[in-house]
């Protein structure tokens, strides 16, 4: 099941605008391993300059790959500093409660779960600074070739506090968020993302209603279903606005990944027992309901998504769960100036070497932010990039050479063409803007309508995301256009399919300006020793 | 093929808006070409700060003046999604030493035609509640105003009606031109454009579209990180900045520059601008930058302090050596006007620079002295001071 879960704030419901990205815990330094200021004790290994410790490597994202990456790295001898934005590493697949919700058995909600124990084992006999609740808001190139990685702590209370961590070398690992597509209602209390609604179960262990539609497109979409009815919702349908035919064309890459069809078959097994249907070529193209979702209206699409009249049919539930497939999170390479490359799904995604360098030298990726391939590949690609930046910092350059570098790059090469086949299985038609009424808002932050929209494209002269922006004030709001970017460049682009967006997101997350203004202070320096 | 338009304007920003505007109104056809979308340069990065506070007596502040008025016309005709505010300036002196300097300039402007009223440390809060305690005064300019930019150019360019047809998304990769020289018209990647007259109105891309005219023009990008907080109520109420503010946008150095130019937004969020460097069309964030906007602003406005900042953009100002822009006809190729190199100010001067470029097209009479703005002008030996 190679799709990944995403931003659980994706759609909030009823909640509005969303608040920059990633996970927001806002518990700050946990038990003296998080954030601390800079000014004592220097990390015991990396040198130490005038601004407080350099580390070998800094690494953006504690989920699969970046615990992976960092883990590699640290036990080839470079000090790794690893930060992330939530309290707790395993990143969007591994969610897990929080200690204080009492879970017994968190990894009955996983597969896979014990590849993601022995990564955590061996972090935690490393000497791997973990830095929690910190908030990357930018990466800086400084002088002396040293990656400046900036970020706050507490960034959801008057605990803000700026943190800065320098490093040689950089991995971003910082995955994906989900992609939606607007329609009619999708803003009614009761509407949530797919993700969102398996991270609600898997973090909080609570479900968004009793009866929940699932919908959408992509892989996810079945696990989603399979466990919300595994915790004891009513799945009355699961609405699929692609075909899973398209995958049947490529048996190759379907044969070479036998884990895959296995996770999928798992699922669809947990759906048949649950009686859900999956009605595929169809989509939710209404919601309705006054205060909360009373039902919502499901219509046949074409090969191009476009509804087809007079198909709706009336499903009736308290929750829809959607999500069409996972955007790449590459602000802060973007930031850098990285080049992009277009996904075969329409998103954005890194340009890697065959090492996992990015276009700018020293800065590494792995996992989502080189393309949605699932946990297994984020963890083998971090390894990779562990590996390649440990041959660089110490002119080990036979670490490359070596034969398990050899075969994590048989294995990616087959991983990532079972995750192309899967993109283009579930890109999204050019006709889906066709269920957009003129009155249905596209960015909820700024309110802004599809009728706005098209009007800025037909009569101001606005033609990709930025002048949609500009002219509309669509994506301008809290959550800067993540919610509704994938929506906008498709309506600004008309029939053509958008062309890669190269827009930078200079902020990655917000930031007070208290902070911004103390940034000259050094403030690097954290305990020497994490866990 | 339509007919050939009596005029081709290169770019969509709000200059060449407003030269499309103007001469429509004087009965001209105009064909504006943009490589992008309408405000994708310059446009789309600038505060829309109409100013006449920040600009020493002169050429500019004589542009600055009529574009005031032309402003509070326009406001009139286009709709009120441009978001014009006239709701003027406040321009901080942190200490005696400075607030000696501001009476001095005020005093100058006065006499160029600005109005300008003192405030005594005592009255700053009554028209900004939020600002610092402890300043030591400061002026007010009630003609200072404001316009969201992107809005404006693009309304001003349907406000042109059918005399003005955009082409977006075609980038224009040479001049036609006659057997004496006399530009013809342009090339574009779907076929030539053909008028008499040709307008470069490239912001800070004019230079190298003067090349393709084969005129030297030396307009440099200088970059400029703006910071936009999230929506707030009105905080701050007039355009605020602090006096250091005009010494940077006169300077002629490559160095960063900062001062604090805070001001609320209709829609809620405060913008901070705007440092000044020179350092080519890189957008790569520099924290020093914003380390001094945010220092900067809440110095000014202490209750800034908690709020955040969701975005920061990099823009390019096209910038002239002598910080004047060129506007008119160029004699070195017949048929070829410039109307680029407005720097920090080319949204406030917009409109001065479209109506000149009307009435020079149209045989008018020129509504100032067009002399200091000659395109030629840099053409002399660089010893020579201009
Ligand atoms: C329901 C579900 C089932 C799945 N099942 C499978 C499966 O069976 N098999 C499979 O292979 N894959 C599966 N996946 C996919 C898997 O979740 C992803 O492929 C995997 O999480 C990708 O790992 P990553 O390290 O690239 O990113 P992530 O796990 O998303 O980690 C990114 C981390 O970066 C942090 N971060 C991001 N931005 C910032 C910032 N600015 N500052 C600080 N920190 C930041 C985030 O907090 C996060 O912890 C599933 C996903 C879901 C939702
Ligand atoms: C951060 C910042 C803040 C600012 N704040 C203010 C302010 O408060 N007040 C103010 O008055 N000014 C401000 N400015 C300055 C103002 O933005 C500029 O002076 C003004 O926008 C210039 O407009 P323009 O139309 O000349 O250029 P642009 O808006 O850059 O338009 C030029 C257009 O030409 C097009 N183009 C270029 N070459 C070609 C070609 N070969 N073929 C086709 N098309 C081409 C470009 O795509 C572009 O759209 C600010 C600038 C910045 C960067």
């Amino acid at each position: 099941m190679p799709a990944s879960e995403s931003d659980p704030h994706a759609p909030v419901d009823g909640l509005g605008p969303v608040r920059g990205d990633g996970p927001v815990d806002g518990l700050g330094p946990v038990r003296g391993d998080g954030p601390v200021d800079g000014l004592g004790p220097v990390c015991g290994d990396g040198p130490v300059d005038g601004h407080g410790p350099v580390y070998d490597l800094a690494v953006v994202g504690a989920g699969c790959a970046g615990l992976s990456g960092a883990v590699t790295a640290a036990e080839l001898g470079l000090s790794v500093a690893l930060l992330d934005a939530s309290a707790q590493t395993g990143g969007q697949y591994y969610r897990h409660p929080a200690p204080a919700l009492g879970a017994v058995r968190p990894e009955a909600l996983h597969h896979d779960w014990s590849a993601f124990a022995e990564l955590r084992r061996r972090q935690e006999a490393s000497d791997i600074t973990r830095l929690t609740g910190c908030h990357v808001w930018a990466v800086i190139r400084e002088d002396g070739d040293l990656w400046a990685v900036h970020a706050v702590t507490g960034a959801d209370g008057d605990g803000e506090r700026p943190v800065r961590v320098r490093a040689r070398a950089l991995l971003l690992a910082t995955g994906a968020y989900e992609r939606q597509l607007p329609f009619p209602g999708w803003t009614l209390p009761g509407v949530v993302g797919a993700g969102g609604a398996q991270a609600m179960l898997k973090s909080g262990l609570v479900l968004p209603g009793r009866r929940i539609v699932v919908a959408g497109s992509g892989p996810l979409l079945l696990a989603v279903a399979a466990s919300l009815a595994a915790a004891g919702a009513r799945v009355p349908a699961v609405v699929e606005a692609s075909g899973y035919l398209r995958y049947a064309r490529h048996p190759r890459a379907l044969a070479a990944n036998p884990q895959k069809l296995a996770e999928a078959a798992v699922h669809g097994a947990e759906l048949l027992r649950h009686g859900v249907r999956v009605r595929t070529r169809s989509a939710v193209t209404a919601v309705h309901g006054r205060d909360r979702v009373e039902a919502v209206t499901v219509s046949r699409l074409d090969r191009e998504w476009r509804p087809a009249q007079g198909t709706g049919r009336h499903i009736e539930c308290d929750a829809l769960a959607v999500g069409f497939g996972l955007v790449p999170q590459i602000e802060l390479a973007a930031g850098l100036g990285c080049a992009v490359r277009r996904t075969a799904d329409g998103t954005s995604a890194l340009v890697l070497d065959p090492l996992q360098e990015t276009s700018v030298p020293g800065v590494w990726a792995a996992g989502e932010t080189g393309g949605v391939g699932g946990a297994q590949l984020a963890r083998e690609e971090g390894e990779m990039a562990g590996l390649a930046v440990a041959a660089r910092l110490t002119g080990r350059s036979a670490l490359v050479r070596s034969g398990r570098m050899r075969e994590l790059r048989r294995r990616r090469a087959r991983m990532r063409a079972f995750a192309d086949v899967m993109a283009a299985a579930h890109a999204p038609g050019v006709g889906w803007t066709r269920w957009l009424a003129d009155d249905t808002d596209v960015c909820r932050c700024e309110e802004v309508t599809a009728g706005r929209i098209r009007e800025g494209v037909a009569g101001l002269g606005a033609r990709d995301v930025r002048s949609v922006k500009l002219l509309t004030r669509a994506g301008m709001g809290w959550c800067q256009g993540r919610m509704c970017g994938a929506a906008v460049a498709c309506l600004a682009s008309g029939a053509e399919a958008p062309p890669p967006s190269a827009e930078r997101r200079p902020l990655a997350v917000p930031v007070t300006l208290s902070a911004l203004a103390s940034l000259d202070e050094p403030r690097a320096g954290p305990e020497p020793r994490g866990r | 093929m339509r007919d050939a338009p009596d005029l081709i304007v290169v770019g969509a920003g709000v200059v060449g808006a407003a030269c499309a505007y103007y001469a429509a109104r004087a009965g001209l056809s105009v064909t504006v070409i943009d490589r992008g979308p309408v405000s994708a340069g310059a446009t789309g990065a600038g505060e829309g700060n109409l100013l006449v506070s920040d600009k020493e007596p002169g050429p500019e502040l004589k542009l600055a003046l009529l574009s005031t008025g032309l402003w509070r016309e326009l406001a009139e005709l286009l709709p009120p999604a441009v978001e014009y505010e006239p709701k003027g300036g406040v321009v901080i002196a942190s200490d005696e030493a400075g607030m000696a300097s501001l009476r001095d300039f005020a005093a100058r402007q006065s006499r160029a035609g600005v109005t300008a009223h003192e405030l005594p440390a005592g009255r700053l809060h009554e028209l900004e509640p939020h600002l610092a305690p402890d300043l030591a005064g400061g002026f007010h300019y009630p003609q200072d105003a404001q316009v969201m930019p992107a809005l404006a150019a693009a309304h001003l360019l349907r406000a042109g009606g059918e005399r003005v047809r955009l082409l977006l998304g075609e980038e224009v990769t040479g001049l036609i031109t006659g057997a004496n020289g006399e530009v013809r018209g342009v090339r574009t990647p779907s076929g030539p454009v053909r008028a008499p007259c040709v307008v470069n109105a490239a912001g800070p891309w004019g230079g190298r579209f003067a090349r393709l005219a084969g005129v030297e023009l030396p307009v440099l990008p200088r970059r400029g990180f703006v910071l936009v907080t999230e929506p707030l109520p009105r905080v701050v109420r007039h355009k605020v900045y602090a006096a250091d503010y005009v010494t940077d946008v006169a300077s002629g150095s490559a160095a960063l520059q900062t001062s604090p130019v805070v001001e609320g937004t209709p829609a809620g969020p405060v913008l901070i601008g705007s440092s000044r460097e020179r350092v080519g069309f890189d957008r790569s964030l520099s924290a020093e930058a914003l380390r001094r906007l945010a220092a900067g602003a809440t110095a000014l406005f202490p209750v800034l302090a908690g709020v955040r900042a969701l975005r920061a953009y990099a823009g390019f100002r096209p910038y002239l050596p002598d910080h004047l822009p060129a506007i008119g006809p160029d004699p070195r190729a017949p048929g070829l006007l410039h109307a680029c190199g407005h720097e920090g100010a080319g949204i406030g001067l917009a409109p001065a620079t479209g109506l000149i470029i009307a009435r020079c097209v149209t045989g008018g009479e020129p509504p100032l002295d067009l002399r200091p703005f000659r395109p030629e002008r840099f053409e002399r030996p660089s010893s020579d001071p201009l």
